[in-house]
């Protein structure tokens, strides 16, 4: 079974990590991409063929699939339109056009969204979400944070009987802190995250992000603490 | 019909034709045979006349005696009111009649009956003559019997026949073209058919006739569908290489960006930092031009054979409005959507990515955390997509040139982009008769794009 499993970096939290399956015949952007996901705590296997697709899909179940539309062995969306009612796995497609159409072709066919190559890991990680989202996300995303348990897919901080919703950047935030507790993350870290690497992007805006994120944090035994001088870090009460 | 004209006038002007040419032909040899039948009647009649006169004629104590038969004239009145002249001659001597009647074919031989046409007294006379020997005496005596007659009545006879023929000649001729006209659409129908079949495709629509076709079509439509099935492909090969070099371009592009992340991850340079950054933004650009460049070659191809199929305006606005969110989420950016049904005739990919480049370009230009209004409305005339962002503007430069090739507004530092996006959409829209309207919002920052186009 010709496949590259790779798990780079254990993951502090297995909450809000996604088991991924990337079906994508170009070894480069494979590597890269497996390598990229894994930083980000996520597990991924590599399939570079249809076939090994089906081989993955039969010993293992997924969170979601990364499928490529052209691979040598086939167009990605016969083997989704073929596969659809074997497995239950989302999928989003990996496109080179941006053509609506063809997204639309994709959908039709059982994907569940597509992304333009090359893409921005944080926008591919949302369309996650949205998707898992959309699909009714499992609650082993959710994550423990001080009295709280913070849901990415969802995107809400529930503590008590209440629950806070928060927006697209403020999950992201968060998500990156949940995932890194009792690190410092600096502001350029932060910034490339939450703002895709944009040009004219002030530290301003990161601590407009972080003051609104602590406010809704309030209460709930988990805190931004600042580290003078190097960046942030989640901390305990 | 140009050119060559059409082949149903042509096949029906030839038949007419030769139909004309068949009526005065049948005319004229009708008219001859009835004057040639009113002669050979006359002739006879005169024959006869002129044999009862002669078998009349006895000898008495040596000379020729005749007693005029009043049935042999009574004969010739039967026939028509023509005057009758007569004379009978015994040898060089006059028994009785018209003296003046002179002239004509004389019979060379007793018993034989000669005819010839003659002028006496002003008109046109026909005359038979007949010759027999009486025994005057001991010699037999030569009697010529001539009996003629004034040929009107045949002539009116003739002129009454030849005007019947006329007449039916015209009839023919009439019902000749009628069955002509009739005949020659009968035998095009086929190839009408062929033709409406034809022109009713789609431009797109390049699937082979299958239809029956009569043996003079069948060579016709054997290379119509080898030049549709040669077209597909080669409109295949040219949809295939541009999804081929958009894969090619694309991949490595997208190796470049995760590779750089991922340096720019681990490293604690914040030089190496700034450079990975530049580094991710030029590929994103790359890959946007591309896509753009694609686009408009999409665009130009399509536009020539567009298609014209109905599209309602709020469900491509809802389509396309799903497909952008998650980006525009990425900088916490709303599309609200307001619409109503607005049906047009359209290529659907052309609208669809003519309203992708003009809602990308306003998620593009907005700032975080506002709103773009996505609304459709339609007043029957014209069915109008407008997208108003809360962003920038469209700066103080003339607006009109934003729609030119590769030009970019003035006030757009630092954002990705090749300005391509908004010429994509003012050729899609001149494409299909409609147009790109820019304007500033009316209230507050921001501007509005309206996709205009005439309802269907």
């Amino acid at each position: 079974m010709g496949l590259t499993r790779a798990r780079q970096g254990q993951p502090e939290y297995h909450g809000g990590a996604v088991r991924y399956l990337l079906v994508e015949d170009n070894r480069e952007l494979a590597e890269a991409v497996v390598k990229r996901l894994g930083l980000d705590g996520h597990a991924v296997d590599h399939a570079a063929t249809l076939a090994e697709a089906e081989d993955c899909l039969a010993a293992a179940s997924y969170d979601l699939i990364l499928l490529d539309v052209m691979l040598p062995d086939g167009d990605g969306r016969e083997f989704l339109a073929r596969g659809r009612d074997r497995f239950a796995t989302p999928v989003i497609v990996l496109t080179a056009r941006s053509q609506v159409s063809d997204r639309v072709g994709a959908l039709d066919q059982g994907a569940d969204d597509y992304i333009t190559k090359p893409f921005d890991f944080s926008e591919l990680e949302a369309r996650c979400r949205a998707v898992l989202r959309r699909r009714g996300g499992s609650a082993r995303n959710e994550i423990a944070l001080g009295n709280a348990l913070f849901d990415p897919t969802a995107g809400t901080l529930s503590h008590g009987g209440t629950s806070v919703e928060l927006r697209n950047r403020e999950i992201r935030l968060l998500e990156v802190f949940a995932r890194h507790p009792g690190q410092i993350l600096s502001k350029s870290h932060l910034m490339d995250r939450l703002f895709s690497y944009e040009a004219d992007v002030t530290e301003n805006a990161i601590e407009v992000y972080v003051g609104r994120l602590r406010k809704k944090l309030d209460g709930m035994g988990v805190r931004i603490e600042t580290v003078r001088g190097m960046g942030y870090r989640l901390g305990g009460p | 019909m140009s050119g060559t004209g059409s082949i149903g006038r042509r096949l029906t002007l030839l038949l007419a034709g030769v139909a004309a040419l068949l009526s005065v032909l049948s005319w004229g040899m009708v008219t001859s045979f009835a004057l040639q039948a009113a002669e050979r009647t006359q002739d006879n009649i005169l024959a006869a006349s002129a044999t009862i006169i002669a078998e009349t004629l006895r000898t008495e104590q040596g000379e020729v005696r005749l007693e005029l038969p009043y049935a042999a004239f009574s004969m010739l009145g039967a026939v028509s009111e023509d005057a009758v002249y007569y004379r009978v001659m015994a040898g060089d001597a006059m028994l009785t009649g018209y003296e003046d009647l002179t002239g004509g074919r004389q019979p060379d031989l007793p018993g034989q009956v000669v005819f010839d046409t003659i002028e006496y007294r002003g008109a046109s006379l026909r005359m038979a003559s007949i010759t027999r020997l009486v025994l005057a005496g001991t010699q037999p005596q030569p009697v010529t019997v001539s009996v003629a007659q004034t040929r009107n009545g045949i002539g009116t006879i003739a002129g009454d026949l030849s005007r019947t023929a006329a007449i039916m000649s015209v009839a023919f001729f009439v019902l000749a073209v009628a069955l002509s006209a009739f005949a020659a659409r009968t035998s095009l129908r086929p190839l009408t058919d062929f033709a409406q079949a034809v022109s009713r495709r789609g431009p797109s629509d390049l699937r082979p006739l299958r239809r029956e076709a009569p043996a003079e079509l069948a060579p016709l439509m054997t290379s119509l569908n080898r030049l549709m099935d040669r077209l597909g492909q080669s409109i295949r090969r040219s949809e295939d290489f541009i999804a081929e070099a958009a894969h090619r371009v694309r991949t490595p592009l997208a190796t470049v960006r995760a590779q750089a992340e991922i340096v720019l991850h681990s490293t604690e340079s914040e030089d190496e930092k700034h450079r990975l950054r530049k580094m991710i933004r030029a590929v994103d650009e790359s890959s946007r031009s591309a896509g753009q460049l694609l686009d408009h070659a999409t665009v130009a191809y399509r536009a020539e054979n567009l298609a014209r199929d109905q599209v309602d305006l709020a469900d491509l606005a809802a389509t396309v409005a799903d497909a952008l969110r998650p980006t525009a989420s990425m900088k916490d950016i709303e599309i609200e959507l307001t619409t109503e049904s607005a049906l047009v005739l359209g290529d659907p990919v052309l609208l669809e990515n003519a309203l992708r480049n003009v809602l990308d370009n306003a998620v593009k230009y907005s700032a975080d955390e506002t709103t773009i209004a996505l609304r459709v409305a339609s007043d029957g005339i014209e069915s109008v997509i407008t997208v108003c962002d809360q962003g920038p503007g469209l700066g103080d430069g003339p607006v009109d040139h934003l729609t030119e090739r590769f030009r970019r507004g003035g006030n757009v530092e630092g954002i990705v982009g090749s300005g391509l996006g908004l010429t994509i959409a003012s050729d899609v829209l001149t494409a299909h008769s409609g147009r790109l309207d820019l304007h500033s919002q009316e209230e507050g920052p921001g501007a509005c794009v309206s996709l205009v186009l005439p309802s269907a």
